[in-house]
């Protein structure tokens, strides 16, 4: 069985309710975020909907509909960083640093990996 | 090359650190909560899905009442079944006949009756199914399998914010001594989109 074969049947792995809707820790919680926070926000799921259209159109305007590299959760993150930032909730530099810190803090815990076990 | 690209060194790996970047600063800033992203996917993970389309097909199928609502108001019918809730406020169900085969697409994003199917598969929301479905719905249907007769008429329905679908399919043919319970295991995720029809018990 080839990689590609077993991801093929992840995709289509029955579960009592369907299937694994998500191939990445993140995606669920992409997911997640953009739906609680029009819940608990009040924005109107219209508010992000329209920016993952306009996400996904400009994905397809430069790639194409049959190119590789197609994520549909990335256009959704995208979407989603487009509706904080714009609705003023978070600042997009904010979320760059933000990032750069997790990004450090990953790496930094791994090198402690091979020092301590961790529980 | 910094510390963040070197670990964000796939487009996933970038991905996951935003995502987590925009999580933890609405949380900080008390913008959301933790626990409602939480509830939110382990919903979708663990208990929406398209078993409650399947219920609301089924019970159609055995009470031609019930089919008269469902065709009247989706949205109304399943919560009588205490099947719906969010995105799944304006559902029409199109029935599906020995004239008419209905496929559902969302042509700009991925619109879909989540509190009636879950999320939708990742085939769905792709680039080309979405591009391909209204175009060419035949050769689309004969590659999931689906082969209906010259004579068949494909209505394609595109979803939106204002109209989602449930494919209403035909109930397969030697299934008059099934329990309601047995005809719901019938009832297939694709057999709702369009994509497939029921299944025949075996």
């Amino acid at each position: 069985m080839t990689v590609s074969d077993a991801i093929a049947q992840t995709e289509g792995l029955p579960r009592a309710n369907g299937e694994l809707v998500f191939a990445e820790p993140w995606e669920a919680r992409a997911f997640g975020v953009a739906v609680a926070l029009c819940g608990e926000r009040g924005l109107d799921w219209e508010e992000f909907r329209g920016r993952l259209i306009a996400e996904i159109d400009g994905w397809e305007r430069a790639n194409g509909v049959e190119s590789d590299g197609w994520s549909y959760y990335e256009r959704w993150l995208a979407a989603l960083e487009r509706l904080v930032v714009e609705r003023g909730l978070v600042g997009s530099e904010e979320i760059e640093r933000r990032a750069a810190a997790i990004a450090h803090h990953d790496a930094h815990d791994h090198d402690h990996d091979h020092d301590h076990d961790h529980h | 090359m910094t510390e963040t690209d070197i670990v964000a060194r796939t487009a996933s790996a970038y991905a996951s650190l935003r995502a987590r970047a925009i999580e933890s600063l609405l949380i900080e800033k008390g913008l959301l909560s933790e626990g409602a992203v939480d509830a939110v996917v382990s919903a979708y993970e663990n208990d929406i899905g398209p078993m409650g389309g399947a219920r609301v097909v089924a019970r159609a199928w055995v009470d031609p009442a019930f089919r008269e609502r469902l065709l009247e108001n989706a949205t109304a019918a399943a919560r009588e079944l205490g099947v719906g809730g969010f995105v799944a406020e304006h559902v029409l169900a199109v029935e599906n006949t020995d004239d008419v085969h209905n496929l559902v697409v969302c042509t700009l994003c991925s619109c879909y009756p989540w509190g009636l199917l879950g999320l939708p598969p990742s085939w769905y929301k792709s680039p080309e199914y979405r591009a391909r479905a209204v175009r060419e719905p035949r050769s689309v249907l004969q590659e999931f399998g689906v082969e209906l007769p010259d004579g068949v008429e494909i209505r394609v329905w595109d979803s939106s914010s204002d109209v989602r679908y449930l494919v209403l399919p035909q109930r397969p043919t030697g299934t008059e001594g099934l329990s309601e319970d047995e005809l719901v295991a019938l009832v297939t995720r694709e057999s709702m989109i369009g994509t497939g029809l029921a299944k025949v018990p075996s």
